[in-house]
């Protein structure tokens, strides 16, 4: 195996881009990245793209074709793979393209995520996502991705003292820091009364607990560490790449507060990488809902199981924390545009490394990590990406 | 979901039907004919649920998919049968308010969904706060 690093990234504003098709999105993703590793669209040897569902947001399956068609790879017959795994596809794409350039087999390698969303009815959509959890036995009898998380939430509460306005500090961070990110959906701040007066939508959870549904495309190029600096002067190291699996639905799950699946991920990212938590400078979580959060913190070893509400609170997980978390401004406030957004927590990763985050910019950076979840939990994928 | 989709699991549906593995003694609600644990060594046979057990953890959904937007707001709760394994099902109260982690509930035979107006009516399980009945 062969070290990996990422050559060049692109991603697309997030949002409800009426104007925008789901073959436009990719395009435009796969552009920004090619033209940030000034790479020419030849040198492509394989594509991989995370989408959950475009069959049922645009009636469109085999995009793993289309895109390399509409991306002028087709006369090239460059290989073209849909990866899929609900809201974890993004990162499944950028694992399965590592794993292809770590082997040797293919060289320069874009992984990408793509979901176009708002084409559909908010019904259809909430429909479509709902089936990353199991179909026959939660959906059947009125299971919402809301309401799965619901559960998780009212769980640990009854459990650990975790308050409704720490829950709620979630996400006024969260939109915080999407306020200073040019690609962010939300570019507000909110306040804990915000949270707090916004409709219930599946108790304890209210509106501003739940990412949004969104718009979006995000790209990036891998190639061998060895060769990497060709094409930039700031590779990013490719430290772990790992993924576990877990029960489809939350009932049959070890323990409803954990996600058993981030823990052992991250368990083995940070073997596969040589490091334990004290040395993430940066996380990008699955932020889905605010809880999602909380659970992420702790199954990720950042802080004990209990803590994470009061660990928000506090500010340790803010731009200026211990451990900033979700300094995109997370799936809560920057969008969560399901296939793309493991894609985007790399983009996000390799701009705070570069040291081109802007105004969101964690100083020193040198190693980041990457968090991404499907379903409630079944599927999680953890990435430690290093400065070089 | 489809017809025949629906068709096939009617008894395990209605009559909360599940499984239980002869070599472990582990049952399985919703019906497994795999057991995890002995995998290809356990024997899985026709298991059936006394229908009783306590709410792990709830919510009430208050935005529902199309299918369920009539029924808000209803409890959707994670429930652990007495037998052991846990199901997820609505639990039909007077008021959502009654509903607690912990509340002890029974199975009852209900209507889970109609697919339009014209489409198929879909039964199965729901629970109830398991109370006795009133005397006379």
């Amino acid at each position: 195996m062969r070290d990996v690093a990422v050559i060049g990234i692109g991603c697309t504003t997030f949002g409800e881009k009426w104007g925008t098709s789901f073959r436009d999105l990719f395009l435009e993703a796969g552009t920004l990245a090619l033209e940030d590793a000034q790479l020419p669209g030849e040198q492509i040897d394989a594509l991989y793209v995370g989408n959950m569902s475009a069959g049922r947001f645009v009636e469109q399956e085999h995009v793993g074709a289309l895109i390399a068609d509409y991306s002028g790879m087709a006369s090239r017959h460059v290989p073209s793979t849909r990866v899929e795994s609900a809201c974890c596809s993004g990162s499944l794409a950028f694992r399965q393209a590592v794993i292809a350039v770590a082997s040797g087999l293919e060289e320069i390698v874009v992984a990408a995520g793509v979901e176009k969303m708002t084409d559909v009815e908010t019904s259809i959509s909430v429909d479509a996502l709902a089936a990353a959890a199991d179909r026959e036995w939660e959906g059947f009898v009125g299971a919402t991705f809301p309401g799965l998380y619901a559960m998780i939430a009212s769980d640990y509460m009854h459990r650990y003292a975790l308050t409704r306005e720490q829950l709620a500090e979630v996400a006024v961070k969260n939109h915080r820091n999407g306020a200073l990110n040019p690609i962010a959906q939300f570019r507000s701040p909110i306040t804990v009364e915000t949270v707090l007066r916004s409709s219930l939508v599946a108790d304890p959870l209210r509106l501003f607990d739940c990412s949004p549904i969104t718009d979006g495309a995000a790209a990036v190029i891998l190639a061998p560490l060895e060769r990497a600096r060709e094409f930039t002067d700031a590779p990013v190291k490719v430290m772990a790449t790992a993924q576990a699996s877990d029960t489809i639905a939350l009932h049959d799950r070890r323990d409803i507060s954990t996600l058993d699946a981030t823990v052992a991920a991250g368990r083995r990212a940070y073997e596969m990488a040589g490091l334990t938590p004290g040395s993430i400078d940066l996380v990008e979580v699955h932020d889905c809902f605010t809880i999602a959060e909380i659970l992420a913190i702790e199954d990720l070893g950042f802080c004990v199981k209990g803590e994470a509400g009061r660990l928000t609170e506090e500010g340790e997980t803010a731009l200026d924390g211990r451990i900033p978390v979700n300094t995109s401004g997370g799936l809560k406030a920057c969008g969560h545009p399901v296939g793309a957004t493991g894609i985007k927590q790399v983009c996000e990763v390799v701009q705070q490394l570069r040291g081109d985050a802007g105004r969101r910019q964690i100083d020193g950076a040198e190693i980041g990590m990457t968090q991404n979840v499907g379903g409630t939990g079944a599927s999680v994928a953890v990435h430690i990406l290093g400065r070089t | 979901m489809s017809v025949p989709r629906f068709w096939r699991k009617i008894s395990k549906r209605y009559n909360l039907e599940g499984t239980r593995c002869t070599q472990c003694g582990r049952t399985f609600y919703p019906p497994r004919t795999f057991c995890p644990d002995c995998r290809r060594s356990g024997e899985i046979v026709p298991f059936r649920f006394q229908g009783k057990g306590e709410v792990v953890t709830f919510t009430v959904i208050r935005t529902a998919s199309d299918a369920f937007a009539r029924q808000t707001p209803f409890v959707l709760a994670i429930i652990r049968l007495d037998e052991g394994p846990r199901v997820t099902a609505q639990v039909v109260v007077e008021n959502v308010s009654e509903a607690h982690i912990g509340m002890r509930v029974r199975s009852v035979f209900r209507r889970i969904g109609t697919e339009g107006d014209s489409g198929v009516i879909y039964y199965g399980t729901k629970f109830v706060p398991d109370v006795p009945y009133p005397e006379g």
